[in-house]
């Protein structure tokens, strides 16, 4: 059993390290919940693009460089060391692409991936509608056979990125539930533009009055069958792949949080009150939860790979309660400063925080997935 | 990179438990309780002879030389079963007789024998009345023997202890010991989790098994958050200390706050979620309960090991 990052490892990171060092903005952009905001991380994206650090893991083909688990892990690390801007195009290149990976067809792949990775065009999810959030089983938006493809008819919201993204992707009933027999059956998983005809995109404000994401009405869209992810009607499977990469390492990765908690330790030096030790001990927990974060997705890249399943659920508990731990200790710390929008990123990443424990599966839904499927607790009633 | 425990190390592992399970270290622990020691040096034996004691002595002295990630999984196994007696001491006072008056115990050790105990610094041995020789990190000192709060163990320094001067050696044991002792801790709370997974499955109220209720399946899924997220640190910890890497104390007292912790919420939960019998001495549950008590505190309490990571933890560019 080791740690030891090998000499070519090494050299990646030292490749990663120097670039970021020399292209990283000196001033953070303005917030990517916002239209000047996603403007310029689009072209941080190109920026990233044209030297082939957008998407480490992909194929070159695809504008990647091959890069194994672990240097991506690495890679991870030294992007947010640096303090690189967030990721605008996240939802794509690390939800949608590895279900294209899983579940679709070399067309789609080569068609879609490129302008992804290129920032190009950016990817909004839409998942849940005013009737379907944690039983995401329950939704309601149709897709209705046609000549060549689909319409899409219904209601998504909370679609993250929405309010400036250029393509949505989402799941659809396409099979009623009385012909289907059940509500995981009889769906589809499809992809289709935001400024397509029949699409009204209205924007929500988060709870800062930031619109980072948005209400997505569809009245017969069409949708050619070319965007449809694996097999009409089997849509499930494949966003239950999607939401494990939600879960899982791919989205929130340990860099950013080793990352926030050197940012805390560093606080902690400068304003910290020697003499509050409860305060003292919320900065190391924060600082031991970033480094079992780190190590247990060492041992991953060690073996079989991120974790999936129920497994990204365990997962996604430590990682969001981690990052509203890391903010909510950093704002308690800043003390007036703390709710000065302008003065530290503190604010702007904890209002991101607050999110995590809702987005991807509310963790209160985790909890029964961990208890269940890991625990091999008896399946109950939700509620 | 490899941060996987390996087939040999897995087998070593299985084949602890295996013995461990065939042993009824209940029985074992209740007879120590009762002051008859005989079934716990016979079981002690014959986890020497199973390579057990031998992890942490020297190879001259009939031992396997330090192997700290094969330690901390064994002890991981030892906590899992409830052994009670000073296993974390033992290995960690392994390290500290080569060179002196004591050495000749050493093969004793290695072999199950002998039983050793070890005073932390200003601090109490563990079952120094069971230990064959106890030495003290510090200054030559005594304290009279004193139940602890699990039954079967016992705290004091005896008029005999060996003094051991403060230095790399005692820095050494020290950080050891935390190790042990969170692996031990560790491995009790794995039992205690999976005991009450197993009662909740099965024990009905409202009829239905209470494992159904969100608020039980939550209750446990937390502590399995908790032990798998412990359970990297240990063993980063455990990786630390075989390169002898700079960060090492700042990694062992994470993994000893996180495997502490976590041994204690297990023990929480397995408390609430058993209810009465739960809070019972005869059901053996207890012996895995008070156990995590005194592992969270021994060698290092959590705040304690919080303090250390923020005051020793170095800078991000010397880490990289």
């Amino acid at each position: 059993m080791d740690l030891q990052i090998g000499t070519e490892e090494q050299e990646f990171r030292a490749e990663a390290r120097d670039w970021l060092r020399r292209h990283v903005p000196a001033r953070r952009l303005p917030s990517l919940e916002t239209a000047a905001g996603f403007a310029a991380h689009r072209a941080w994206e190109q920026q990233l693009h044209a030297d082939r650090w957008s998407v480490v893991s992909w194929p070159r083909r695809y504008g990647g460089r091959d890069a194994t688990l672990l240097r991506w892990l690495l890679f991870e690390e030294e992007y947010y060391a640096a303090g690189a801007p967030g990721r605008v195009s996240q939802n794509g290149i690390n939800l949608l692409a590895p279900t294209l990976f899983e579940h679709g067809t070399e067309e789609q792949r080569a068609r879609i991936l490129p302008d992804m990775a290129s920032g190009t065009t950016v990817w909004a999810q839409a998942w849940s509608e005013p009737g379907a959030g944690s039983d995401l089983a329950a939704l309601r938006s149709t897709a209705t056979r046609t000549e060549g493809g689909w319409l899409l008819d219904g209601a998504k919201t909370w679609s993250s990125r929405a309010a400036f993204a250029d393509r949505a992707f989402g799941l659809f009933r396409s099979t009623p539930v009385e012909q289907s027999g059940a509500r995981h059956r009889g769906l589809t998983y499809l992809m289709f533009p935001l400024d397509a005809p029949g699409v009204t995109v209205r924007p929500i404000g988060r709870l800062d009055g930031k619109p980072a994401f948005a209400e997505i009405f569809l009245d017969g869209v069409l949708v050619p069958d070319r965007d449809v992810i694996g097999e009409a009607g089997q849509g499930w499977r494949a966003a239950m792949s999607t939401a494990g990469n939600e879960r899982g390492l791919t989205l929130r990765s340990p860099g950013r949080f080793l990352a926030a908690a050197d940012r805390l330790v560093e606080l902690w030096r400068r304003l910290g009150d020697p003499g509050d030790t409860a305060m003292a001990e919320r900065v190391a927990d924060a600082v031991i939860g970033a480094r079992a974060y780190q190590l247990s997705a060492f041992a991953a890249a060690s073996g079989e790979g991120g974790p999936t399943g129920a497994a990204s659920s365990l997962n996604k508990l430590h990682w969001s309660e981690l990052d509203l731990t890391l903010h909510e200790t950093a704002l308690d710390l800043l003390g007036p400063e703390g709710e000065l929008a302008d003065v530290e990123e503190w604010s702007e990443g904890y209002v991101f925080a607050l999110a995590g424990p809702v987005y991807g599966g509310t963790n209160e839904i985790q909890r029964d997935i961990v208890a269940e499927r890991l625990l091999g607790l008896p399946k109950g009633r939700r509620g | 990179m490899r941060f996987l425990l390996d087939t040999e190390q897995r087998d070593f592992a299985a084949s602890l438990a295996a013995l461990l399970s065939a042993a009824d270290v209940p029985a074992v622990a209740r007879a120590r309780a009762a002051g008859d020691d005989a079934p716990l040096r016979a079981l002690w034996r014959r986890l020497g002879d199973a390579g057990a004691f031998a992890l942490a002595v020297p190879e001259e002295f009939g031992g396997t030389g330090l192997l700290p990630v094969e330690l901390a999984l064994c002890c991981v196994e030892l906590g899992r079963h409830g052994l009670p007696g000073p296993a974390a001491e033992t290995f960690a006072a392994s390290t500290l007789l080569a060179g002196t008056e004591q050495q000749a115990l050493l093969p004793g050790v290695a072999s199950g024998q002998l039983i050793l105990s070890l005073a932390a610094d200003g601090g109490y041995a563990a079952d120094p009345d069971l230990a064959d020789a106890v030495l003290c990190l510090g200054d030559e000192r005594k304290a009279p023997l004193r139940q602890s709060l699990d039954p079967a163990r016992r705290m004091g320094v005896p008029g005999d202890a060996i003094a051991v001067a403060p230095g790399p050696g005692s820095e050494r044991a020290t950080g050891l010991a935390a190790l042990c002792t969170a692996a031990l801790a560790l491995g009790t709370g794995r039992h205690l989790l999976a005991a009450t997974v197993g009662y909740t499955r099965t024990r009905t109220q409202f009829g239905v098994p209470i494992g159904s209720f969100q608020a039980v399946k939550h209750r446990l899924a937390d502590v399995l958050l908790q032990l798998d997220f412990a359970e990297p640190l240990l063993y980063g910890a455990a990786v630390a200390v075989q390169d002898s890497a700079a960060g090492a104390a700042v990694d062992i007292a994470a993994a000893k706050a996180a495997c502490g912790g976590a041994g204690y919420s297990a023990a929480r939960a397995a408390l609430q979620l058993h209810g009465a019998i739960g809070y019972t001495d005869e059901f053996d549950l207890s012996l895995w309960i008070r156990r995590a008590r005194v592992l969270r505190n021994a060698w290092g309490s959590p705040s304690a090991c919080r303090r250390t990571v923020l005051e020793l933890r170095p800078a991000a560019e010397v880490r990289n």
